[in-house]
């Protein structure tokens, strides 16, 4: 025992269950991460299937609307922060330490608390379904007064909210202080992959605002349960007052699930155009400088409320300016792609489509920055074509990307090529079908979260209904091709992407349990 | 199973589509400033099209030309400092040619001065109140589609769910600055035709204007998360000519006259549940069922004997009135039963919406609650009890 303690490479953890419980080691976080975010993005797809398959006609045919606006509130919340933001978690877990030649994240037992906090918080987000009165209901926005009418399940979702931001900061915390202090000699700031930079804005951007949040959720319980009054006019509060709160979070938190998203993007799309990424320095302070805008365009979610005219339009020119940095970095990707030799495995289809889609996503944010189009359009269905389009085939469709172009690595064997690109064509196919019609609806007047509508939508409803089935059942083949390669497949060796060239690929695949416990030399 | 996918597709043919209409832009502007809109929008669209072309045919041109299989050789390029420069500054330059209209056009939406006339719209949940300021003229617009319509008992007719018993009615041009408030949760007062969205917040009052020329019939919806009710609760806008208006004002003011006489007359318990009904359908059973039985865990069932639990926040008053014991709901007094639909339950859903209804619809809705779904206490409650029970106020 004493012995092969000393030896890293001999050193054993425990098996089943008693390995994930107690697992300091990033790659086995990762994976854990990954598996938790991928199980939340099923169980808050299928609620999406209960809301469109109500929505399907005019009329109530299958829910109440108590239970419909607890579906579309928990469809935001599960999405969000189970799905979403986990998701960029594991891949932060699983790749930063390997593309900085680092041996594991900075504090490992914080990295095995950041992660078992996320299953405490979703028993409690999911267990409100069975409190009195069910789930919140008041939107995943939380926004008093309405906030303060629910029942005890409001406050499991207040608490599970504590614990899921609380897991946030400590991992941002353990990723800064990994990209700081652990890069191998040699990798200066300015030599870091892509993604390594994304994560490190991003998670300076977490540290900043999930406090924010907190504070927010904390006024709403102290207003609900122990008499105060910060959002209640009759006691001199202001309901208003939590909305800018909320939004103060809640605008940088759109980009916390972007930014990693692009670094995927600017890893992939160089390895399949093989040939390096254009802009590199530009990309770096695009994606810094939306970081800082995004802390002085919130109340743009709010140009409704009443604001004054100055307010209004200091916060419509800056949501303007936003465009600026978010376009360079699309002629960035399209520039990376000219004059390539471009191949379409998988990851770069989805990398493909997901410039394609965001960038329509980026023009429906232009058209919802512009104020007096927004007093239409605020609270229709075109702000969820507009958000779908930036956070489905912006954020989730370059996860899956992630997925495809890393799964080789992280198994050892190559994913079913035919599955994936028809997992590929059905998501944007039917992503298209179900979200693009929704402009239509929220232009033609029908405002989001009601459960029954006026018969003139009728017909845009039933497509985005029938797209949003497919779409729904093209995720149960993603599950299947991600098990598959999981349990057999194609050797991938140490390099299956020929223009690929971070220093994960320079390790076996999958990789050993413990890397670079020695700095690899940078050339 | 069969039969249920028939009924609705016979339901969908009959009504569904025969309304339906795929509709690709903003409405028709009724308003001058829903048309300054509507051309905003267009000038973004086609600017964003314009570009979207532009980028994307480089995009599409690579990837059909730059591909490996055409045997393409990468070039290794990475930067290109001129260009770079250049795709930063000219979206700078569209973006301030877009905010220059838009601007303009914020200033004028945001000039409520010189306002013809004001009338007052709170939102309540789930309906909304008109005052006209100044004429002692206010009432509620309930929505007027039946529960059957929504339900799918019966077809649905061409305004379903944007339909209203009483619209705010309105002069054709004039200025109205609409001032909105709230008395319990935020709402949003949005007419499409008008380019008017404002939200409805409890504690503040917010105003908005607008002019409509044309006579007409105008319809939107609340566009704020309000709870249950939330896609219940339309706006309809009756336009019509100043001199139209003026009699309609009349009309008006005679009736709340005649109506406040009423509170003397002695009706039969028959005649309280008839109009009791109609008041409990359109403003309790979103929330109590049409049934009375609520909703188990957050809405109280209100019939006599009928097992209901729910977290102390909402049994603790029930019981301390007399209307629950040992995890069922039992009849209170009438007294209380009238205070509780007067001035609502402070803490709860339970809103007070007697202040919001007439006497004799708060007289005849109880009425019907305490002899409907089984309740058989034969108590027959009179306006004047409801006009009591409002004079003495909420209790303390």
């Amino acid at each position: 025992m004493t012995t092969t303690a000393l030896n890293p490479h001999e050193h054993t953890h425990p098996a089943g269950i008693m390995r994930w419980l107690t697992t300091t080691n990033h790659k086995d976080i990762g994976t854990l991460y990954l598996w938790f975010s991928f199980a939340m993005f099923l169980f808050a797809g299928a609620l999406a299937m209960l809301i469109r398959t109500e929505l399907f006609q005019p009329g109530l045919q299958f829910f109440q609307p108590n239970l419909f606006n607890q579906l579309t509130t928990m469809h935001g919340l599960i999405m969000i922060f189970g799905a979403i933001m986990p998701a960029f978690v594991g891949f932060a877990n699983w790749q930063i330490p390997l593309m900085i030649g680092a041996p594991d994240m900075a504090f490992p037992r914080l990295n095995n608390w950041s992660f078992w906090l996320l299953p405490m918080a979703a028993m409690l987000l999911l267990g409100s379904f069975f409190a009195p009165g069910g789930a919140v209901s008041g939107g995943w926005t939380m926004y008093p007064p309405l906030y303060i009418q629910g029942g005890p399940g409001y406050d499991m979702t207040i608490l599970a909210i504590h614990i899921m931001g609380l897991s946030s900061i400590i991992g941002s915390i353990n990723i800064i202080t990994t990209i700081l202090n652990m890069r191998a000699p040699g990798i200066t700031l300015m030599k870091m992959p892509m993604f390594v930079w994304t994560w490190l804005i991003t998670a300076f951007l977490l540290v900043a605002v999930m406090p924010v949040l907190a504070s927010a959720v904390t006024m709403l319980l102290t207003d609900r349960h122990f008499g105060t009054h910060f959002f209640d006019a009759a006691g001199g509060g202001d309901p208003v007052m939590f909305q800018h709160i909320f939004w103060f979070f809640g605008h940088p938190e759109v980009y916390i699930m972007i930014l990693p998203a692009f670094g995927i993007l600017s890893t992939i799309i160089p390895t399949f155009a093989r040939k390096p990424l254009f802009g590199y320095h530009s990309m770096v302070y695009a994606t810094a400088s939306i970081a800082i805008l995004s802390f002085l365009v919130w109340a743009h979610h709010m140009f409704a409320v009443g604001m004054g005219v100055a307010a209004q339009l200091f916060f419509m020119y800056s949501t303007m300016l936003i465009a600026i940095p978010t376009g360079v970095k699309v002629f960035n990707w399209i520039a990376t792609m000219w004059r390539g030799s471009m191949t379409f495995e998988t990851p770069m289809l989805f990398s493909v489509a997901v410039v394609c889609l965001f960038t329509i996503g980026g023009f429906s944010g232009l058209v919802l920055a512009v104020v007096p189009v927004d007093i239409q359009l605020q609270d229709t269905y075109y702000v969820v074509a507009h958000f779908h389009y930036v956070l489905f085939s912006g954020a989730a469709m370059s996860i899956m990307a992630g997925v495809y172009y890393w799964l080789p690595k992280w198994t050892g064997h190559m994913y079913d090529e035919r599955l994936g690109q028809w997992h590929f064509w059905l998501t944007t196919i039917a992503f298209n079908v179900t979200f693009f019609p929704m402009h239509f609806t929220g232009l033609a007047g029908m405002p989001r979260r009601i459960p029954d509508y006026a018969l003139q939508f009728a017909d845009f409803n039933v497509i985005s209904s029938i797209g949003a089935f497919v779409l729904g059942a093209a995720q149960l083949l993603f599950l299947y091709t991600v098990v598959k390669c999981i349990r057999g497949g194609k050797h991938a060796g140490e390099k299956p992407w020929e223009g690929a060239d971070t220093l994960e690929w320079t390790l076996p695949s999958p990789p050993p349990y413990h890397t670079f416990e020695n700095p690899p030399a940078i050339a | 199973m069969k039969k249920i996918l028939s009924h609705i597709t016979a339901l969908s043919l009959y009504n569904g589509q025969a309304y339906a209409a795929y509709n690709l832009n903003l409405p028709t502007p009724a308003t001058p400033i829903a048309l300054q809109i509507y051309d905003l929008h267009n000038l973004i669209l086609i600017v964003c099209l314009f570009i979207f072309i532009l980028v994307f045919v480089f995009m599409f041109y690579a990837l059909f030309k730059h591909r490996k299989s055409t045997g393409h050789q990468a070039v290794q390029f990475h930067n290109n400092t001129k260009l770079e420069i250049v795709w930063t500054i000219i979206p700078f330059f569209i973006l301030i040619g877009i905010a220059f209209p838009t601007t303009k056009t914020v200033l004028a939406m945001k000039n409520v001065e010189h306002a013809d006339m004001n009338i007052k719209a709170t939102g309540h949940q789930w309906v909304w109140e008109y005052e006209y300021l100044g004429e002692g003229v206010n009432f509620i617009s309930n929505l007027s589609t039946t529960q059957d319509q929504i339900n799918n008992k019966v077809v649905k007719g061409p305004h379903y769910l944007l339909e209203v018993d009483k619209p705010l009615v309105v002069p054709t041009g004039k200025k109205i600055r609409i001032l909105l408030t709230s008395t319990d949760v935020i709402h949003s007062w949005w007419l499409p035709e008008f380019g008017v969205k404002q939200d409805a917040v409890p504690g503040f009052i917010h105003e908005v204007w607008f002019q409509v020329d044309k006579p007409g019939i105008y319809r939107g919806q609340c566009a704020e998360l309000c709870g249950i009710g939330h896609g219940y609760m339309p706006i309809v806008v009756e336009a019509m000519p100043p001199e139209q208006y003026t009699g309609w004002l009349q009309v008006q003011k005679a009736t709340l006259a005649e109506a406040a006489t009423t509170g003397a007359k002695i009706y039969t318990l028959d005649e309280l549940k008839t109009e009791g009904e109609k008041v409990y359908l359109s403003r309790c059973a979103i929330c109590h069922q049409a049934n009375g039985l609520g909703v188990a865990g957050v809405f109280p069932s209100l019939v006599e004997g009928s097992a209901f639990s729910a977290a102390p926040e909402v049994t603790s008053p029930l019981a301390k009135r007399g209307f629950w014991k040992d995890g069922k709901i039992v009849m209170g007094t009438k007294n209380e039963h009238l205070d509780i639909v007067m001035h609502g339950i402070p803490g709860t859903a339970m809103q007070g919406i007697g202040l919001q209804l007439t006497d004799l619809e708060v007289a005849a809705v109880v009425s019907y609650e305490r002899n409907s779904w089984g309740n058989t206490t034969g108590d027959v409650v009179q306006p004047a009890e409801a006009a009591a029970i409002r004079k003495k106020g909420a209790p303390s």
